[in-house]
């Protein structure tokens, strides 16, 4: 099972994809052939070798996919990965290159089908600051003016009641943490921040009120 | 050089590498799942089924056409999910069970036609069609487990053409033992039942197709 030591040289491999000619794929995949049987057999170095020097070929492939190189070598690694996973689907008999050539091209289709899940369902952050349909919704400092208006009737409330709903409404800590961090008992805190959002809506209605 | 997490994946993947045994090529797996499960069936038809009964009213050449048809129809889908659960065989394995599917829906249309037409009104009778319809997903249910389990061992890229075409085979061999138990003409509402029954299976199939990933 030994195989030529030039076949695995670095130039051998960077021209597959490129313009190889005939006679060198031959070898390649003569190789590969090789190697994928010792793999396949428990030989570790052999898939080592294997992973080495179809990586490239892979890397060329998964470019038709995929043109931000990142994402391209995204893909490699879950080719890479797809190949050690259904290694067992290879058959001996057959090419290597068609097998590892299917697996890509799937591997690519996956990606693109992503990109395009993810496009359709997700909105950059400089498209997020836009126009909506929602005439509320463009007002893009909504949020900001929101908290800078709670501040003040947040600082009306009393204090056992602002720290309980500071506590659970904006840091989030669950009921039992909040009560130990005030020395409260559960029970008791709850009904500070069922007083504390009482009194925060009835500070709004009036304050709304007196604006109309 | 690679970038380093690639190479760090190649070093991760090549550590302590467990030999695999690869798969028998797709033909040979079909054929062992065809004949075992027909070594079951078989056996089965032999102690349940009227054979003599069966044998006179497929003598008939349209009947034995469509008998043929629905074998044929699940042997090549069956085959076909073989070949396509692997990622070097033909996308266009996916075609083979339509041509003698075709043949299955016409020569059972002919033939509601002419009991339909010839007969009038009993042409469109339910009676006996939920009996098909149960068989069919009764026999196909476990079936299709078993050739999900035999298909699982490929771990197929794209698990839908493989679940389809499984299901679709593994539906008309069910159809075809079926036939063992219809004796009476299928109606209209017969070959609308057989085909809505199919493809119960086969939209539950490829619901499940992750099963097979």
């Amino acid at each position: 099972m030994a195989t030529p030591k030039s076949l695995h040289s670095a130039e051998g491999y960077n021209i597959i994809g490129a313009m190889a000619p005939e006679s060198q794929l031959q070898q390649q995949e003569a190789s590969w052939v090789l190697l994928m049987r010792a793999a396949q057999g428990g030989d570790a170095r052999r898939y080592d070798e294997l992973l080495r020097s179809i990586t490239p070929f892979v890397r060329n492939l998964t470019r038709r996919y995929c043109r931000d190189p990142n994402l391209a070598e995204d893909v490699v690694q879950d080719v890479l990965l797809t190949v050690h996973r259904i290694r067992h689907t290879w058959d001996p008999q057959r090419p290597f290159s068609p097998w590892l050539a299917a697996i890509a091209a799937r591997r690519g289709i996956d990606r693109i089908r992503r990109s395009t899940r993810i496009a359709r369902h997700e909105v950059s952050d400089d498209l997020a600051m836009e126009t909506f349909s929602v005439p509320a919704a463009n007002n893009e400092s909504g949020a900001l003016r929101a908290a800078e208006a709670i501040e003040p009737l947040l600082a009306a409330l009393p204090e056992r009641q602002r720290r309980a709903l500071e506590a659970v409404k904006l840091r989030g800590l669950s009921v039992a943490q909040a009560a130990r961090e005030s020395g409260q008992s559960e029970t008791a805190l709850k009904v500070s921040v069922h007083r504390a959002v009482k009194a925060l809506r009835s500070l709004v209605a009036s304050g709304k009120h007196d604006s109309d | 050089m690679e970038p380093r997490s690639t190479e760090q994946l190649i070093a991760s993947l090549s550590q302590g590498l467990a030999p695999v045994r690869p798969l028998w090529p797709p033909a040979r797996r079909a054929l062992l799942w065809l004949v075992a499960v027909a070594l079951v069936v078989g056996a089965l038809l032999l102690r349940f089924a009227d054979l003599p009964a069966w044998a006179g009213r497929y003598s008939e050449w349209r009947m034995a056409i469509e008998a043929a048809a629905t074998l044929l129809t699940g042997i090549t889908a069956v085959v076909a999910a073989f070949h396509l659960s692997l990622p070097d065989r033909s996308s266009l394995w996916r075609y083979a069970p339509l041509p003698p599917l075709a043949l299955w829906i016409a020569t059972s249309g002919l033939g509601c036609l002419q009991f339909g037409v010839g007969l009038g009104p009993p042409g469109a009778r339910v009676g006996e069609s939920t009996h098909c319809f149960t068989f069919i997903i009764g026999v196909s249910v476990p079936l299709t487990v078993l050739l999900f389990a035999v298909l699982r061992r490929a771990r197929p890229l794209d698990p839908l053409p493989v679940a389809l075409t499984a299901a679709l085979g593994v539906a008309a061999l069910a159809a075809f033992v079926l036939q063992f138990f219809h004796h009476f003409d299928v109606t209209a509402i017969d070959l609308l039942t057989h085909l809505a029954a199919v493809l119960s299976v086969v939209g539950l199939a490829s619901a499940a197709r992750r099963v097979l990933a």
